[in-house]
């Protein structure tokens, strides 16, 4: 975990290379989607609307390739050195979700500069901050521990890309990033209701933007983020041993 | 061979066996190697040295049979046995991207060493392997054979009774060799430390361990002290031709596609 951690310090290109897709969205997409008015997004303009879903997004995209790196450490024998200490199995899994969700509250202040920069009205009472970065953590636990369970399953890097590609558009547009639930048809948001990534963005859309809606409740959200990251942590300390054999 | 009262055994495996699908990479190996002794595991690719390896150090559970590692069951208390055994994968598994020094943090954490005594034995550890002056560079800067060194040390931070090393030479120009060598002489000298090692290399097999045992296909072919191996196939029998006899014929025997792949990755590593 504090590896993970000095080396983001060591070498931030990282960084500043995601850092770039979530401009994009926001400046591009966002402004040309806003000129549109297509999609009622109800008082709050466009712009706003998205800010928490390409928050989401940009946590999402940064963790789901988690894996990549666990296969990497697993071809450098990494992996091995790790199982054959007496490191608890649950510790190893456990710490790389928090490594992630470090990176998650990076991708977080960055896009508050981004959304900041371009005259988004975000919340700035430091309770709803320090609940965002809460949400970042979490979401970034989340889809990282997802990413290291697909690794654990197809335990190469060619496998892994091509189904991490597979898997994350879907994640994305079947969700309430860019779009309300209800201009869904009806089997798309029923995808999106299970879609954990949903009640991140919904926490987030409430914490993040004055005036934003939260739909679900907060607790509600945080209950589904909190059982979705326990199941996927329990099947992870399951597989993760696996790796070395 | 001669049965060793049990509690001075380091390493005891019976009928040890892994198969995996149709193929049976492991076949009711029998081992016993006394405390103290640096043994050997030699064998052609994907005769199973690094399957018998696994098993040991608790990566991979066993088909059927069982083993006790440090007086411990591996299957029963992988936790103890873990904690009694240091491990060298065959890959080189030290961060690049770390300093010397942050690697044996890692491990010294890892093994849940004392807060108060993480420093000392870090500078023991890079004492005894040479490795004091580089401590503070990236790892990515160092020589093949410091970074085997750094591994050594990350291995032997919590004194362990027992060291693992697969193919610990693999790779190293000659001098690099020897330096390793002389580390592990020393360690089974200061510290009484159990080593076992797999190695293709002949000179390593004669002239750093006390007893072997040739793996072929799976299965242990014969077990002895290096000299009494070649003396028991006449005079002036080289370890080449003690290799050739009990290992089914020399290398040329092919290893997986993926064994080859990582044994080159790792020499290229090396550089």
């Amino acid at each position: 975990m504090e590896v993970e951690l000095i080396k983001l310090v060591r070498d931030p290109t990282e960084l500043i290379s995601r850092a770039v897709q979530p401009v994009l969205w926001l400046v591009v997409f966002g402004q040309v989607l806003a000129q549109v008015r297509g999609i009622h997004t109800g008082h709050l303009s466009y712009l706003a609307f998205i800010t928490p879903g390409i928050l989401a997004q940009s946590i999402l995209f940064s963790s789901i390739f988690y894996g990549i790196a666990i296969i990497w450490e697993r071809d450098l024998g990494v992996v091995h050195k790790l199982l054959a200490s007496p490191a608890r199995r649950s510790s190893l899994v456990f710490g790389k979700a928090v490594a992630a969700g470090f990176r998650g509250i990076v991708q977080t202040l960055v896009i508050y500069l981004i959304a900041l920069a371009m005259q988004v009205s975000i919340r700035l009472d430091p309770l709803a901050i320090v609940a965002v970065l809460g949400c970042a953590m979490l979401g970034s636990g989340i889809f990282a521990t997802f990413s290291l369970i697909i690794a654990c399953i197809v335990k190469t890097r060619e496998r892994f890309m091509g189904i991490g590609q597979l898997l994350t558009m879907p994640m994305f547009f079947a969700s309430n990033a860019i779009y309300p639930l209800d201009i869904m048809p009806g089997w798309l948001r029923v995808i999106a209701q299970i879609n954990p990534l949903t009640y991140l963005i919904d926490a987030l859309r409430g914490l993040v933007i004055t005036g934003g809606e939260n739909i679900y409740g907060y607790g509600v959200d945080f209950a589904v983020m909190l059982t979705v990251f326990a199941v996927l942590l329990l099947v992870a300390v399951r597989l993760y041993p696996t790796l070395a054999e | 061979m001669n049965t060793i009262a049990s509690d001075r055994l380091a390493i005891k495996a019976s009928e040890l066996t892994r198969q995996f699908g149709r193929l049976t990479a492991v076949d009711h190996v029998e081992l016993q190697v006394p405390y103290g002794e640096i043994f050997g595991l030699l064998g052609a690719n994907g005769a199973g040295k690094s399957t018998v390896i696994k098993m040991l150090t608790t990566l991979l559970p066993p088909t059927s049979g069982s083993a006790e590692v440090g007086g411990f069951d591996i299957i029963k208390s992988p936790g103890e046995v873990r904690r009694c055994i240091g491990y060298v994968s065959q890959l080189l598994s030290a961060d690049g991207a770390l300093t010397g020094y942050e690697n044996l943090l890692l491990s010294a954490k890892l093994y849940g060493l004392p807060k108060a005594e993480r420093s000392v034995r870090i500078a023991d550890a890079l004492d005894f392997m040479g490795l004091a002056d580089s401590a503070r560079k990236l790892v990515k800067t160092y020589s093949g054979g410091m970074i085997r060194r750094l591994e050594l040390a990350q291995a032997m931070l919590h004194r362990p009774a027992i060291l693992f090393l697969d193919e610990p030479t693999i790779g190293l120009d000659p001098v690099a060799r020897h330096t390793v060598w002389d580390r592990l002489l020393d360690l089974r000298r200061d510290y009484g430390m159990t080593v076992l090692i797999t190695t293709h290399d002949m000179e390593e097999a004669e002239t750093l361990c006390d007893r072997l045992a040739i793996l072929h296909r799976g299965r242990v072919s014969v077990v002895g002290k290096p000299a009494e191996l070649r003396s028991g196939l006449g005079a002036g029998a080289t370890m080449n031709d003690v290799f050739a006899h009990y290992a089914g014929g020399l290398i040329h025997e092919s290893g997986a596609f993926s064994e080859v792949a990582q044994t080159r990755r790792t020499v290229r590593r090396l550089g």
